[in-house]
């Protein structure tokens, strides 16, 4: 079961009057993926998880989950969906407890009291229960969004920017919730985040989509392992370590950031030499910090 | 799932504070003018009646819970639609507004359905507030004024009608006047339909009721001809059931006009609604 397909999206457009805001999207998601959706700020992102929830009808193309289309079972299709558009709204004047009884009413499946309680204790809300949403952080709201999310057990989860405006803290609580879903519940999870960082510590898979076209669609570490590896080398005497460089690693490339630092893209079994090489010739090496692959990935794949 | 869902709109609509505004600005209202009339009523009534004095007499209680009932529905029935229009108004919008259409949407319901459960919701809310002025001003008014014949002014005269031929014309009236706030209720749903903020329906709906009113009272022969289509020509059709003899066809006619209206606005709301592109 686990090379099923879930979601098969192909050659998806959507235009809002003038402005199209997808053009061609196309990617597949298998059982048990945790897939990241990437894409610069207006890259057709949230248009296209929208065509994926049937909240926007698309102009061409085909979106079929579980094998089927909206057109004759979107109830079904939805049934086994929890989703975070955006950010998670709530009923502000009714409180944490009442919020979810009115989601978990329309999920289509059976969900406790108990249940409920259950949840809002996974996600560490379980004191909230009784109070106002409207009093809610914005971290907070999040982790109800996840509990809504999760009430009716989905087979698929949507999560879109489900970090944005949250704070450092906020971020790792929501990326456990994440990986705990990955690792205890072996949950389909397609994430869209412009944290990038986030997709390279969870996802397996992903897409990158510019100017609402597919750029590139594959497996995580196979993707990121084609790359160079991009280190940023701090040292005492930055010149003499640039033309070292130079000299003994000529497919290296060096970019100087400052005074005392510069970015080596370099293939990462050679880190070690380069190591040894600064020592030898008595550079006081400071730091030597691989920089986030993805990044990297991400800003060629989109400026290409 | 549509009941379901219509129970979510209830509790939803009892949540929320404006809910109990017209509650609130009804029961405030109807006690305004029960002590105007206790502490000023003869003087007023005397006035009406001071034109036919010279060839009738009036015994009994002319002042009496029957004649403030009537005289609260007239004075208030008009105000009504705004507090109808506050709540329902913002059934979908509201929650477009607020962003939980999104999540509403993407759950195993309907459109269709969601649409429906908040007409039915909407309808209670407005039955519900039908029935709170009815029996508040039935009741307050009779608790305090007691019964008695009923006499109504109208354009032809006056009619009296006998204390125990009144209870079941109250009855049938205010049936007909939950049907045109009701339609109130359709129209402003269905703007709420395609609207992202709560005020653009409420304020849209009450621009619509004084527009076709006008049109209604203007004595401009182009007019003429969409007059008895207009729902606000008929929303105060529940004062005929108080003219001797009661003009059945012409209330029959007006409910007819009055339903086609709510069918037309429900079926515009679930078209719109279906067709909408959710982007809020």
């Amino acid at each position: 079961m686990l090379n099923e397909t879930i979601i098969k999206v192909e050659g998806l457009s959507k235009t809002f009057g003038t402005f199209e805001a997808v053009k061609d999207v196309s990617f597949s998601v298998q059982r048990g993926d945790v897939f990241g959706f990437l894409g610069p700020n207006g890259a057709g992102k949230s248009t296209t998880i929208r065509c994926l929830l049937s909240l926007i009808s698309p102009d061409n193309g085909n979106v079929s989950l579980f094998g089927k289309s909206f057109k004759n079972e979107r109830k079904e299709i939805l049934s086994k969906i929890g989703s975070i558009i955006e950010k998670p709204d709530f009923y502000r004047y009714l409180s944490a407890e009442k919020n979810l009884e009115i989601f978990a009413r329309i999920s289509g499946a059976s969900v406790s009291k108990m249940e409920i309680q259950e949840m809002l204790e996974f996600v560490g809300l379980g004191d909230r229960g009784k109070h106002k949403v409207k009093g809610f952080s914005h971290g907070m709201k999040q982790r109800l969004g996840i509990a809504q999310t999760l009430l009716h057990k989905p087979d698929l989860i949507i999560l879109d920017e489900p970090t944005t405006g949250l704070d450092p803290q906020g971020i790792i609580e929501i990326r456990n919730l994440i990986l705990r879903l990955k690792n205890e519940q072996n949950k389909t999870i397609v994430l869209s985040s412009h944290q990038l960082s986030e997709i390279e510590l969870i996802a397996n898979r992903m897409v990158i989509i510019n100017q609402g076209k597919t750029i590139i669609e594959g497996s995580v570490s196979e993707l990121l392992n084609s790359q160079e590896l991009v280190v940023r080398l701090e040292t005492d005497n930055i010149e003499a370590t640039q033309q070292l460089i130079q000299l003994n690693f000529s497919e290296a490339k060096t970019t100087l950031i400052s005074s005392d630092s510069l970015d080596v893209s370099i293939h990462r079994d050679r880190v070690p030499q380069l190591n040894r090489l600064l020592v030898e010739n008595n550079i006081g090496v400071m730091a030597i910090e691989p920089k986030r692959k993805l990044e990297d990935y991400f800003i060629k794949t989109i400026l290409s | 799932m549509l009941l379901k869902n219509t129970y979510n709109e209830f509790v939803k609509i009892l949540s929320k504070p404006r809910s109990y505004l017209g509650i609130g600005a009804l029961t405030l209202l109807i006690g305004i003018i029960i002590f105007a009339m206790k502490v000023d009523g003869n003087s007023i009534v005397s006035f009406v009646t001071a034109s036919f004095e010279q060839t009738l007499t009036f015994n009994g209680k002319v002042i009496n819970g029957n004649l403030i009932t009537f005289i609260i529905l007239q004075m208030l029935i008009v105000h009504i639609p705004l507090l109808v229009a506050l709540v329902t108004g913002d059934l979908i919008s509201g929650e477009a507004a607020m962003g939980t259409i999104r999540m509403l949407a993407t759950k195993p319901i309907s459109r269709t359905q969601i649409v429906l459960s908040k007409f039915i919701a909407g309808a209670l809310y407005t039955l519900f507030l039908t029935l709170w002025l009815g029996l508040m001003a039935l009741g307050l008014s009779h608790l305090i004024f007691g019964s008695g014949d009923l006499i109504v002014l109208n354009s032809d005269g006056i009619v009296i009608l006998p204390e125990n031929d009144i209870l079941w014309r109250y009855g049938a009236g205010f049936a007909v006047a939950f049907l045109s706030l009701l339609t109130v209720s359709s129209l402003s749903i269905c703007l709420s339909t395609f609207a992202e903020n709560s005020i653009g329906p409420i304020v849209a709906t009450m621009a619509i009721i004084l527009l076709f009113t006008i049109i209604g009272t203007l004595d401009v022969t182009v007019f003429d001809s969409i007059k008895p289509y207009l729902f606000t020509t008929h929303m105060a059709s529940w004062r005929s059931y108080f003219e001797d003899p009661v003009p059945f066809a012409s209330i029959k006619q007006s409910i007819i006009i009055l339903l086609v209206h709510n069918v037309i606005f429900i079926c515009v709301s679930i078209i719109g609604f279906n067709k909408k592109d959710i982007t809020s």
